[in-house]
């Protein structure tokens, strides 16, 4: 089935009238050099996923689980089980899980307020195009917008400050911190849930709610007992993908975070950097194994909703 | 697909999108605001203006830097997007189709693999690479084309899924064309806006790429933002200004690439290449 009919195509097709006896096996044989050509077309992509892919991620979690002498160990994984490094993931898990429900309840807000406008009306492409902006714009940029706006200087802080003479930072410079990473983290997520969300609640079919409101029910009634449950797949796989977007970020902390390392991704970032310590490199391959076992989890997770959201949009 | 029973009240509408828009607006007219600010007191220009200043360019000079390196390092992901990737993806859906869903499955891999784990393994390649190549910062786009590979391989398989690959291919075959012809002269044209939003994208990414470029070390447009911003604040946030515009505008372009009318577009190209 892949490559018979194909290579069969040429030869036969194109000059049909005139094939001669030989014609047949020296076309076989050409379709045999010509399948082996096309296995040879798929090395150079094959070597550069190995190489770039396969490799970097095979020896970011080996790492964890060797020494420097290379011998198998659960040392390094030993450190995950440690205090500090536990209270790290858990601040992490809960940065990632707050900033996704909010973004995406506010996401999918924005989404049900944008069912009101026509597919062409303006106001819905400025907010297609804004979101697909902003959910590229988290990173270093993003934290530069949060210091020039809600930073010890910021427009917004002497805004409030000396109009309204609420000190935003009375008890600290805490958008240097953890507590300072959930409103940026928000501002990224709400976008990607805007992007992932609105396929699936533009198809939600008008017909049920006509059929809702012709057999007597409430609009109340069409959200409970049709459209929600409907969507809870849809909503929950978007919940899961913001959770692992959020969980992977590192360049809105990195540049934000002054102080410490407040989540997993920054306590990597000091793991690879820091020379003082020895043996450290291998501790940020823990770290690393930690991370993509939390981030394959709400990966594999999100496939599964999606293939039972997927049944509502044929 | 106007949903009478089903979207919110006009008011509820407009609550929604005032609320939730005026806060997205904060931080970003909060940016300009600041760019403005003299620190002297009051409104002035002289932020922006010193971008030109001779005098300044010392300062800049790692944002200047920086934009060089990425410009190059999209330009040469771009290449790996359409020289490696792009052949690979018309092979397995040509020849391979029984491989489809599992080239799928790797190529949508990245997206689950973070940045930051993904550079804790480059660390010791990037040492070999670097006695190999050489450190320059270009090496990057071997790794970058790794992180927009999802991306890519999305908006090239959509508009691969959009025209009829077997006809088309067997027809240029048929007429005797052999098949770089079928590729470049046939399937190209076709897969023109595929591509191109393929390429965007790309170049957006990497614009705006820090975590593997800061951990291995390599000056590109973001690590320069952030050298600079420890001296002055104002510069970065002007950048940031200019860039989120940049990709603002590349985004529209792909927009308007995607839904500028592509049947009549693929119905002249298959006609002219094929007589």
């Amino acid at each position: 089935m892949t490559i018979a009919p194909l290579t069969a195509a040429g030869p036969t097709t194109g000059s049909a009238a005139a094939v001669s006896p030989e014609a047949a096996p020296r076309a076989s044989s050409r379709g045999a050099v010509a399948s082996a050509l096309a296995w040879i077309g798929l090395l150079p992509f094959a070597a550069y996923i190995l190489l770039f892919l396969a490799l970097p991620t095979i020896l970011a979690l080996g790492s964890g689980l060797f020494d420097d002498a290379g011998n198998l160990t659960t040392e390094n994984l030993a450190a995950l089980a440690e205090p500090t490094i536990l209270l790290v993931f858990g601040n992490t898990v809960w940065l990632s899980l707050a900033t996704a429900v909010a973004g995406s309840v506010i996401g999918a807000l924005v989404c049900w307020a944008m069912l009101g406008l026509a597919d062409a009306h303006p106001m819905r492409r400025v907010v297609d195009a804004g979101a697909s902006v902003l959910a590229q714009f988290g990173g270093v940029m993003l934290a530069f917008a949060f210091i020039a706006t809600f930073g010890l200087q910021g427009v917004a802080t002497l805004l409030l400050k000396d109009a309204l003479g609420i000190d935003l930072y009375a008890d600290g410079p805490w958008i240097y911190e953890l507590p300072g990473l959930f409103a940026p983290y928000i501002y990224f997520q709400v976008p990607l849930m805007v992007i992932t969300f609105m396929p699936a609640l533009v198809a939600l079919r008008p017909q049920w709610a006509e059929a809702n409101l012709t057999l007597g029910g409430t609009r109340a009634g069409f959200w409970v007992h049709i459209g929600l449950p409907v969507l809870a797949p849809a909503f929950l796989a978007s919940l899961l993908l913001l959770f692992a977007n959020a969980f992977s970020s590192y360049a809105t902390a990195a540049a934000l975070a002054s102080q410490g390392a407040p989540i997993i991704p920054l306590q990597i970032r000091a793991a690879l950097t820091s020379e003082t310590v020895l043996g450290r490199e291998n501790l940020a391959g823990a770290l690393a194994l930690g991370m993509i076992v939390i981030v394959a989890l709400a990966m594999w997770a999100y496939s599964a909703v999606q293939r039972r959201a997927d049944r509502w949009r044929r | 697909m106007n949903a009478a029973g089903m979207a919110p009240a006009r008011l509820t509408r407009w609550i929604i999108g005032v609320v939730v828009g005026g806060a997205f607006l904060v931080p970003l007219v909060g940016t300009f605001l600041y760019t403005l600010r003299d620190p002297a007191g009051g409104v002035t220009l002289a932020h922006w203006a010193s971008l030109f200043d001779p005098a300044h360019a010392a300062t800049l000079r790692p944002i200047l830097l920086g934009l060089g390196n990425s410009l190059i390092l999209a330009l040469v992901t771009v290449a790996i997007v359409l020289v490696v990737v792009t052949p690979t993806i018309i092979l397995v859906n040509l020849r391979f189709p029984a491989l489809r869903r599992a080239f799928e499955f790797v190529a949508l891999l990245p997206i689950s693999i973070p940045a930051i784990v993904l550079v804790v393994g480059l660390a010791p390649i990037y040492l070999q690479i670097g006695r190999a190549l050489g450190t320059g910062a270009w090496t990057l786009a071997f790794a970058y084309g790794i992180t927009v590979l999802p991306f890519a391989y999305r908006a090239i398989q959509a508009s691969l899924d959009a025209i009829d690959l077997r006809t088309l291919t067997e027809a240029a075959r048929s007429l005797g064309a052999g098949w770089p012809d079928v590729v470049l002269r046939v399937l190209v044209p076709n897969l023109r806006q595929g591509l191109m939003a393929a390429s965007l994208i790309s170049v957006a990414v990497v614009l705006g790429e820090f975590t593997i470029a800061s951990l291995l070390n390599k000056q590109v447009l973001q690590t320069g933002m952030v050298v600079v911003q420890k001296q002055d604040a104002f510069a970065p946030a002007i950048f940031t200004l200019l860039s989120l515009a940049f990709v603002f505008v590349l985004l529209l372009i792909i927009g308007s690439v995607n839904t500028g009318s592509p049947g009549a577009r693929v119905r002249k190209n298959t006609t002219r290449k094929a007589s």
